[in-house]
């Protein structure tokens, strides 16, 4: 990945990113930190296809996104990656299954497949009773649980979580922080991360630092696991 | 002495404020200034012509095109302006769906489905009233109105109501639909 991205054009320009040249691996805990400004949520926008670079290109699984039609994308986006969100962004009018399913509808899945997979998923992040409430009727935690089930439903490579902790109390955070991990050690998905939260880096494998739009720290994680395959 | 409660900043700051929220919201606002505009226009409209009524501007087959044409327009008006608050109201929505994978198109599916439903409820309802309360009048007079004419009435009513509905909804659907996941999740409102 070499990037730039820019908003704006002329004097009013604003360089979100400046030339971040970057490798993630498959199957690692990469968590991107930085403080607000610093192009940490472009940069991860990026990655995520949400969005299109000004300059350079992003290659997920060696395929340039930028050479995508509109319905690739959507493609990439439904097969590849699931994404968390810091504002859980649950679809408000369906219950708990049917926000987990939904994805599963877009890629093609038999309704009633769809339900068994979503009930276990949905069993697997600990809310197999709740599956028929809407989110307003559950807590925080439990909407960012039913939101991990929906990003595994395609079990998709690629976990993007957007400060997943960031709206929780300390207690629920672990459990999500614990759930992503077990998630990267028992299926190898590859959780990237943009936090601040510190528990979430400690049990990163590696973590970048964006300051002014640019990499400007690369940690690597020691007592975890040193990388697998490039990505 | 000094204040314990909180005071009211001068007038002119909630002027200047009024002034930047219409500039923000510049399309959105000329359309529903269009949409009094309209009404206010067939109001003062159908006054005129009720003034001018004994020396007589056009004939009476003129003066219902002109009623029939005003009515729709300002319906139109109305139904866009719904429109674009409820897709406005759902970027976010919209931004998180197409992460799950939904195409643009889908997007614009779930818009004009809605809209479809919505025009197809309301012009029923609205068709059959007006073109029943029209018809009892009427027969009550004298005349007479054939059941065919009736339903051929509410028939006309119920499609061109829809097509408004829809026609008010693509445009601000495709627009949302193409924005880049990442815009539409930004929004804030």
């Amino acid at each position: 990945m070499d990037i730039a991205k820019q908003y704006g054009e002329g004097e009013a320009a604003v360089r979100a990113l400046n030339s971040v040249t970057c490798e993630i691996y498959a199957g690692e805990y990469l968590s991107i930190m930085g403080p607000s400004g610093s192009g940490k949520s472009t940069l991860f926008n990026m990655i995520g296809g949400l969005d299109k670079p000004t300059e350079g290109s992003v290659f997920v699984n060696s395929v340039d996104l930028a050479q995508l039609t509109p319905r690739e994308l959507a493609f990439l986006r439904c097969h590849t990656i699931g994404y968390i969100f810091q504002t859980f962004n649950l679809i408000a009018v369906r219950t708990a299954l049917e926000n987990v399913t939904l994805p599963m509808l877009f890629a093609g899945t038999n309704p009633d497949d769809a339900n068994s997979r979503g009930r276990e998923l949905l069993d697997l992040v600990g809310l197999g009773h709740r599956l028929h409430h809407r989110p307003s009727e559950l807590s925080g935690g439990q909407q960012q649980r039913v939101a991990v089930a929906r990003a595994l439903a395609k079990s998709p490579t690629i976990i993007l979580a957007d400060e997943p902790t960031g709206n929780l109390d300390l207690k629920t955070g672990q459990e999500i922080i614990d759930l992503l991990r077990s998630l990267n050690e028992d299926r190898n998905v590859t959780i990237i991360s943009a936090t601040h939260d510190h528990k979430m880096l400690s049990v990163s494998d590696r973590i970048f630092s964006i300051r002014d739009g640019q990499l400007a720290d690369v940690q690597v994680n020691e007592k975890v696991r040193p990388s697998a395959s490039e990505a | 002495m000094k204040s314990t409660t909180n005071v009211d900043p001068p007038l002119r700051v909630a002027w200047t404020q009024a002034i930047a929220s219409i500039r923000v919201r510049f399309l959105r606002m000329a359309i529903t200034t269009l949409g009094i505009a309209l009404g206010i226009a067939f109001f003062c409209s159908m006054q005129t012509l009720r003034i001018a009524e004994s020396t007589v501007v056009g004939s009476e087959r003129d003066r219902q095109a002109w009623l029939i044409a005003t009515s729709l327009l300002m319906c139109l008006v109305g139904v866009t302006n719904s429109m674009l608050m409820s897709v406005g109201e759902r970027f976010r929505e919209i931004g998180t769906i197409k992460c799950l994978g939904a195409s643009d198109g889908f997007v614009v599916k779930i818009f004009v489905l809605e809209a479809l439903l919505l025009g197809l409820i309301g012009s029923s309802v609205g068709a059959t009233l007006g073109t029943v309360a029209i018809a009892v009048f009427a027969t009550r007079a004298g005349e007479t109105v054939t059941l065919p004419q009736v339903a051929t009435t509410i028939g006309v009513g119920v499609a061109a109501g829809a097509l408004l509905t829809i026609t008010a909804a693509v445009v601000p659907a495709m627009q949302a639909a193409r924005m880049p996941a990442a815009a539409a999740l930004r929004v804030e409102l």
